[in-house]
């Protein structure tokens, strides 16, 4: 108990400072102005939702392999974790947008394929709810996310090459792009902070379903399933 | 391994065209989507040979993601998937000959409808069959793969119709994409072979095949 709160102390330090940073170190952006702070929101949450469906992969590949339960506690906490982030991604892109490129909206291939994926994996826990028997609620959505996972390159790379009006991307961009150093500093801080709340987000979660998970077996045992 | 798959393909096209009730149904759903869908634009101008690529596509997907239900849903009915398992060596057959089988009707639904396509939307499709057919057959290939493994799974769930849509349309957004814009330069007034979009296609299909082959026993656990 008294590990949790020390964790989660450390990381609302952490997101604070992010916040400072992101605010008040960051040189204001030319031609944007301050909305362009925001990025270091959107950013960093688009790579650490990345980031978690990345370990949801990884704990669905293991599922298929090892069959233990905790693998398929790792792949739901990290969906979970991962669809929160791409939400704030989806939310706060729009909130950039508007007073930037005048639209809400733009089919711009990072932004629809996000909202794919965000389509894919609300589908993967969906598939969960669905499917009574734990191993095998374990095994199939595990398998459905392996496919998810390994459609979200296709997905980018489908969308960005006949679907796209966007600007050139500033990260890892071509030449020609590219950020100010303290920026650089600020976002790479930025996504630091937010990796270490989805850490402690999936370190809860995980307990949490492992409990469950346990109750689960219980339940079925007494009912004789 | 391939006279497993050509005898388990003889199977699943003896127990369609014995009935046919596969096909007959997915035609005439096509057949009510395009309808449906002349009534929500000006079927008749310029700017449908725009939208004629996008909406064949659209009609067709949602076409097979009811199609595939049967797919495994049949067998988990009349209980044969294990004695399918137990006769077949190498379960990755079952997954050749079923995904074959439905590539082949989805083709074959695809093919009946483009002539009453194009007499209702006004674009000519013969001058370039071959390539549509190219077209086509690659797409409905990607479509028949995912769709093939992905009905396994929402076999295996409760409310199967409406998950299986809801799993595979997502999962299918690169077949979409590409094989509408490939469709679309083709029933352009100057029509040109968009060779990106089918590299893609092909692309998709050996990703997902290699996907399938490497997980496709565990899908048919029980």
């Amino acid at each position: 108990m008294k590990k949790h709160a020390l964790a989660s102390a450390v990381v609302f330090l952490l997101l604070g400072a992010a916040a400072y940073g992101s605010l008040f170190v960051a040189p204001t952006e030319k031609t944007m102005g301050t909305i362009q702070r925001i990025f270091y929101l959107h950013v960093s949450s688009a790579w650490t939702g990345l980031t978690a469906f990345f370990i949801c992969f990884i704990g669905n590949l293991m599922y298929v392999w090892r069959r233990e339960p905790r693998w398929d506690w790792v792949g739901i906490c990290a969906a979970e974790v991962g669809l929160v982030f791409t939400t704030v991604v989806l939310v706060t892109g729009p909130i950039w947008a508007h007073p930037v490129w005048g639209i809400w909206w733009t089919w711009d291939a990072r932004l629809t394929s996000t909202f794919v994926l965000w389509l894919l994996y609300v589908a993967y826990l969906l598939l969960r709810t669905l499917i009574e028997e734990p191993d095998r609620r374990a095994l199939f959505s595990a398998l459905f996310g392996i496919f998810a996972f390994i459609d979200v390159p296709l997905v980018f790379g489908s969308i960005r090459w006949w679907r796209t009006q966007h600007p050139q991307p500033v990260v890892m961009g071509g030449s020609g792009s590219g950020l100010e150093p303290t920026m650089w500093y600020v976002l790479l801080f930025s996504w630091g902070a937010m990796l270490s709340l989805m850490a402690l987000l999936m370190r809860a979660r995980y307990d949490f379903e492992a409990v469950r998970g346990e109750m689960e077996l219980v339940r079925r045992e007494a009912e004789g399933l | 391994m391939l006279s497993n798959t050509t005898a388990l393909l003889g199977k699943e096209l003896r127990t369609e065209f014995r009935s046919r009730e596969l096909l007959t149904t997915t035609v005439v759903f096509i057949l009510v989507i395009v309808v449906l869908f002349s009534f929500t634009f000006d079927p008749t101008s310029a700017e449908s040979r725009r939208f004629a690529g996008s909406l064949l596509w659209l009609a067709f997907l949602f076409a097979a993601s009811l199609m595939l239900q049967p797919c495994f849903l049949r067998e988990q009915n009349n209980d044969t998937l294990s004695a399918l398992r137990l006769s077949v060596a190498d379960p990755f057959a079952i997954f050749v000959a079923k995904l074959a089988a439905n590539t082949l009707f989805l083709l074959l639904t695809e093919v009946l409808m483009l002539p009453v396509f194009s007499i209702l939307f006004n674009v000519p499709v013969f001058p370039v069959f071959g390539q549509l057919v190219v077209v086509l057959f690659l797409g409905s290939l990607g479509v028949s793969i995912a769709g093939t493994a992905l009905s396994a799974i929402s076999a295996q769930a409760r409310m199967r119709e409406l998950l299986l849509p809801l799993l595979l349309l997502p999962l299918l957004t690169p077949v979409l994409v590409a094989s509408t814009y490939v469709t679309i330069g083709l029933l352009d007034r100057a029509p040109y072979m968009e060779w990106k979009g089918i590299g893609f296609l092909a692309t998709f299909d050996v990703v997902f095949l290699t996907a399938l082959w490497l997980f496709g026993e565990y899908l048919l656990e029980e």
